[in-house]
């Protein structure tokens, strides 16, 4: 069997479905292969580094491993954003790229590029694969060790050469590699240690991340919380994990979280994270960060997160469900009812306010999209402004409805991943909140979602401004908008363009007739281009460097 | 604090590359490095010394632990172990003064291992403070190049990484 095939065959034994790619000269044969593969469905994007995002958003909507295509040199840098925003949040997306013939590796050859080398520190593991022989064995590691652990990308890097050699088909049944053993079950000891902290807290908090997700935790996460009565506040990849809905729920915590879960923080005695990483963004001041906590508790698969920014107490390296899952056997029910109630004066203390404006708000926008699907749809977002503001505003009930890019923070993101999403998901609602800056990253990505008829619904949230960095150029420059002034194409008709359906929308009442009318179409994607408040910003705001109690609340002089 | 760590890793290409630029992007400064085969040629020992405080090292340490071609790492700060380098030093060696580097080379149960004739090759293996010693004796001669390995270290005992 020859190397493009069995690597197909590969493909399908580890039940990949769909492949998200763009063909090139160095992977022709594994192309001529999948044109006589009804098995797999193939995605034409029109950027390698949408097919790296939409296999990203694949995975992180699905739970499975997204699978992504690019031919060797430009092919695969234009890769590596993608697999950059997938590793910073450990989603598992196998990236397989073309290389040039073996005998021309290392000589400039015509779109060469040391692909191993350039994605070394952005993958969580990368091969070359220099004899078709090795072929089976990297395909199969390369799947256990991307889907497996702590989540992440693996690119394999297969020279033309080898995809036309010929050896006979084997399929690896046993994964065994030597230096790769994650941690799963918890220390007993840590664990005990941990339900006795529990027993002790008067003031306790759970936050959790993404990691809550990746190991399907939600269920125990859950049942703890309620068992022994503790609030839970989420990072940005930690959304749908724990119902945002729930009594216990104190929303999002860090620079754009809600200011009773920055409270919370700042006063709780116990804090227990869950498959979070303590990023800067969620941590505020490090120095100040939960300066009341008598004990940290961290609970996660990777042993190099446990320390690295926060010193822990109690460290349990393991899976996150399994841990939970133990932890719960261990603790007795409780009721926390001061702390309860003093958060709740936190919540009384303060709420966003609600503004009048006679132009159209972007929280109107969220609201009205979040009314309308009834908190039901997959959210999908691009980085900036809006990415907060449907954090903060679109509640979400259940993981993976969230797609958004946090860690690496990748405009453009957003399209791409949608259009994985949906793909992935063909009978959910997928919604995609983007910015002009972020949309027109990626915008030819709407050919793809037009191609396969993806009735993905996107809200553009246009303000004519990068807003994000126009909002600190407020805060921090003085005002000077240096260079964040966009002067956009009419969106809607350059979706009308690409084939998709357009509509702008001006104010309220053309917005809720585009809502009906977006979620009327089923047979293409909508652009909603919704011009809102051009220097509207996003609220409440920690400062970079402050601590979380130092959170500027509202617009100075203008509310409050 | 210096540190001397050991790790076991996968004998595959680029694995060398993929330990130097963790450290290179995590900004952690390598003072010495060496890699070689072990008994099992599919394991590859590298000898890391490194300096930092424990919070670096422990970071070092797990950083260098989640990579995939790791098998095992190993701090020896704090315990016993046995370790050497190696150094060749090339050294202008006219014949009245040959007598003498010879002498000294002795002392240092060093040898010679080139001679030729404005010059002599020594061939010292040692702890790098006797090393040190043996150049900064032989400075005063003219050394004309050395090169040295880096340390390589195992710990004492019966037990191994």
């Amino acid at each position: 069997m020859k190397g493009a095939k069995m690597l197909i065959e590969l493909l399908k034994r580890e039940g990949v479905e769909v492949i998200f790619g763009y063909p090139g000269g160095a992977v022709i044969d594994i192309y001529d292969v999948l044109f006589d593969t009804p098995e797999i469905k193939h995605v034409l994007v029109r950027h390698e580094q949408g097919a790296a995002h939409a296999a990203d958003g694949y995975a992180r909507t699905t739970g499975k491993v997204g699978v992504c295509i690019a031919t060797s040199g430009p092919g695969a840098t234009n890769l590596t954003t993608g697999l950059a925003t997938a590793y910073m949040d450990s989603v598992p997306v196998v990236a397989i790229t073309g290389q040039v013939p073996t005998k021309l590796i290392g000589k400039d050859a015509f779109q060469e590029a040391d692909v191993t080398g350039i994605t070394m520190p952005i993958t969580k593991h990368n091969f070359l694969v220099t004899h078709i022989e090795e072929l089976p064995i990297i395909v199969r590691e390369a799947f256990h060790i991307a889907s497996t652990g702590r989540p992440g990308p693996v690119l394999i890097d297969l020279p033309k050469d080898v995809q036309q050699q010929e050896a006979e088909f084997t399929f690896p049944e046993k994964v065994e590699i030597p230096g790769y053993r994650p941690t799963y079950q918890g220390h007993i000891n840590q664990i005990n240690l941990a339900a006795q902290a529990i027993e002790k807290a008067q003031k306790p908090l759970l936050y959790i991340g993404g990691g809550v997700i990746a190991a399907g935790a939600s269920g125990a996460l859950r049942e703890l919380a309620e068992k022994t009565e503790i609030p839970v506040t989420h990072t940005l990849m930690g959304k749908g994990a724990f119902p945002e809905h729930h009594r216990l729920s104190l929303g999002m915590l860090g620079m754009h979280g809600t200011y009773w879960a920055n409270k919370a923080i700042m006063n709780c005695d116990l804090l227990i994270a869950v498959g979070a990483r303590f990023d800067d963004r969620v941590t505020g001041n490090l120095k100040t960060f939960a300066r009341n906590t008598e004990t940290i508790i961290h609970i996660d698969i990777d042993p190099a997160e446990i320390g690295k920014n926060v010193k822990t107490h109690i460290p349990i390296v393991g899976d996150a469900r399994l841990v939970l899952e133990e932890l719960l056997k261990r603790v007795e029910s409780k009721k926390h009812p001061e702390w309860i109630q003093e958060i709740e004066g936190w919540k009384k203390e303060y709420q966003p306010p609600r503004k009048e404006s006679a132009k159209l708000l972007p929280h109107t926008v969220v609201e009205k999209v979040y009314q309308a699907t009834k908190g039901k749809a997959i959210v999908v977002t691009d980085v900036g402004q809006h990415q907060m503001w449907a954090a903060q505003i679109y509640l979400l009930d259940e993981p993976r409805c969230w797609a958004s890019s946090g860690g690496l923070g990748t405009m453009g993101y957003g399209l791409p991943a949608a259009v994985g999403a949906q793909i992935g998901n063909p009978d959910k609602l997928v919604v995609l909140f983007s910015g002009d800056g972020s949309i027109m990253m990626k915008i030819q990505e709407l050919v793809t979602a037009c191609n396969y008829c993806l009735p993905i619904k996107i809200f553009v949230l246009n303000n004519s401004y990068l807003g994000m960095v126009r909002q600190w150029q407020g805060c921090f420059y003085k005002g000077r908008y240096s260079c964040t002034q966009l002067k956009n194409p009419d969106l809607a008709q350059l979706a009308r363009a690409f084939g998709a359906e357009g509509i702008s929308v001006k104010n309220e009442a053309e917005l809720e007739e585009a809502i009906n009318k977006a979620l009327s179409i089923e047979d293409r994607p909508v652009l909603v281009d919704c011009h809102i408040e051009e220097e509207e910003n996003v609220y409440p705001f920690v400062p970079p460097g402050k601590s979380l109690d130092e959170m500027i609340l509202w617009e100075p002089g203008k509310e409050g | 604090m210096q540190h001397v760590i050991s790790v076991l890793v996968e004998n595959k290409p680029r694995v060398l590359a993929r330990i130097a630029s963790l450290f290179a992007r995590r900004g952690y400064n390598i003072e010495s490095l060496a890699v070689g085969p072990t008994q099992d040629p599919t394991i590859s020992r590298i000898t890391l010394v490194v300096e930092g405080d424990e919070d670096i090292l422990e970071q070092i340490t797990k950083q260098l632990h989640k990579l995939i071609d790791t098998i095992k790492v190993g701090d020896f700060t704090n315990t016993s172990f046995v370790d050497r380098e190696l150094a060749l030093i090339k050294v202008n060696a006219p014949s009245a003064l040959r007598g003498e580097i010879v002498q000294t080379a002795e002392i240092f149960r060093a040898r010679v291992v080139d001679v030729a004739e404005k010059s002599l090759m020594i061939e010292v293996t040692g702890t790098p403070d006797k090393i040190d010693a043996l150049e900064q004796l032989l400075k005063k001669y003219g050394i004309i190049e050395m090169v040295r390995t880096g340390r390589i270290a195992l710990a004492r005992g019966y037990q191994s990484l």
